[in-house]
């Protein structure tokens, strides 16, 4: 663990690989987008780019993969709770989403069905 | 005597590592993180910057699944015609690769500083900040384009659900004030360094600096993923 004595000190050649596979990766989510796919194969696809590049950015540029666990815990573990937060938003906005067409004039529109005078209606 | 006491600290901590290691760094006598405390307290900072934004982003998520009304079509929002051909999403796209470089000019500098390298230090620091400038010169094009062309306000739109203004503005908004805030700091740290502020002190504050850069670009790949391609 030599680095730790003088600061995060790593061959530049995987500087340049993470940098271009950050490149590949955002070209594929760009493709995602361009290709025009859809459905859960869209949604998957973002998601798994996203999480790679995150990973990346996370371990080699902030050097997260180089530090003692004692802080990769202290800083990684906390965002885990959000997740509970997500959940009960997305229960929250399922709600919301029923109650507002139940309630409201028009029955809510299905996903992806275009209907553009409804925001003039409200 | 500070400087020895902080080499002794090395010593031990590097006989345990894995989960043992873990328990020693929380329960020994000594110093928990054994990182320069500017560091520590970059990581904390960023880590309550991450809920900052996750909240943003659990919002925006939380209007977009109640909404009645249709959501404008993002790919369509951001789309650009250049040179005669109609391109979606390009403007993003250029942004993204633009942070992306600016990332890897970034741990170059990082890199550079601790081979004591000055002028190449802070040379690559200041590509990172023209960089991050150019990418907040284009979010301020595309917010000039939506407001006065498209006619997108934070109460409404002519497009479909009237919380797309709101997220918007919020969500891009304060990332824009982020790699603003990092051009200014950007530009201050690598002045010092080629000043030679650092010699005597140690150049951590460049990979400091880079943390919070890392963290820009980190939390633009959330929102190039949840708002505009989703």
């Amino acid at each position: 663990m030599t680095e730790h004595a003088e600061g995060q000190q790593h061959p530049l050649g995987i500087y340049f690989w993470i940098w271009g596979l950050l490149f590949v990766l955002s070209t594929f989510s760009y493709l995602v987008d361009y290709l025009q796919l859809q459905g859960y194969l869209r949604w998957g696809l973002i998601l798994l780019f996203m999480f790679l590049k995150a990973g990346f950015i996370i371990a080699i540029f902030m050097h997260m993969a180089w530090e003692r666990l004692a802080l990769v815990y202290a800083i990684l573990l906390p965002p885990t709770l959000l997740l509970v937060l997500i959940g009960l938003m997305a229960i929250e906005g399922n709600y919301t989403f029923l109650t507002r067409g139940i309630f409201f004039d028009e029955p809510p529109a299905p996903i992806g069905h275009v209907q553009n005078n409804e925001s003039q209606a409200h | 005597m500070q400087q020895g006491a902080s080499t002794a600290t090395m010593e031990t901590i590097t006989e345990k590592s894995g989960h043992a290691g873990v328990i020693a760094d929380w329960s020994d006598d000594k110093q928990t993180f054994p990182v320069p405390w500017g560091k520590a307290m970059m990581w904390i900072f960023l880590l309550s910057d991450t809920f900052i934004f996750s909240v943003f982003l659990t919002s925006y998520m939380t209007v977009r699944m109640s909404t009645t009304v249709q959501w404008p079509n993002t790919e369509e929002v951001f789309a650009l015609t250049i040179a005669g051909h109609h391109i979606p999403l390009i403007l993003i796209a250029i942004m993204t690769f633009i942070l992306i470089t600016s990332s890897g000019t970034m741990a170059m500098a990082v890199n550079f500083g601790y081979r004591r390298n000055r002028n190449v230090t802070a040379a690559l620091m200041i590509v990172t900040a023209l960089l991050g400038a150019s990418f907040v010169g284009m979010q301020a094009f595309e917010w000039t384009k939506l407001i006065v062309e498209e006619g997108i306000r934070p109460w409404g739109n002519p497009l479909g659900a009237s919380q797309f203004g709101s997220s918007f503005f919020m969500i891009t908004g304060f990332h824009g004030m982020h790699v603003s805030i990092g051009v200014i700091y950007l530009s201050v740290v690598a002045f010092k360094v080629w000043r030679g502020d650092y010699e005597s002190r140690g150049y951590e504050i460049v990979e400091i600096t880079g943390l919070y850069w890392h963290f820009v670009d980190l939390v633009w790949v959330f929102i190039f993923a949840f708002f505009y391609l989703w």
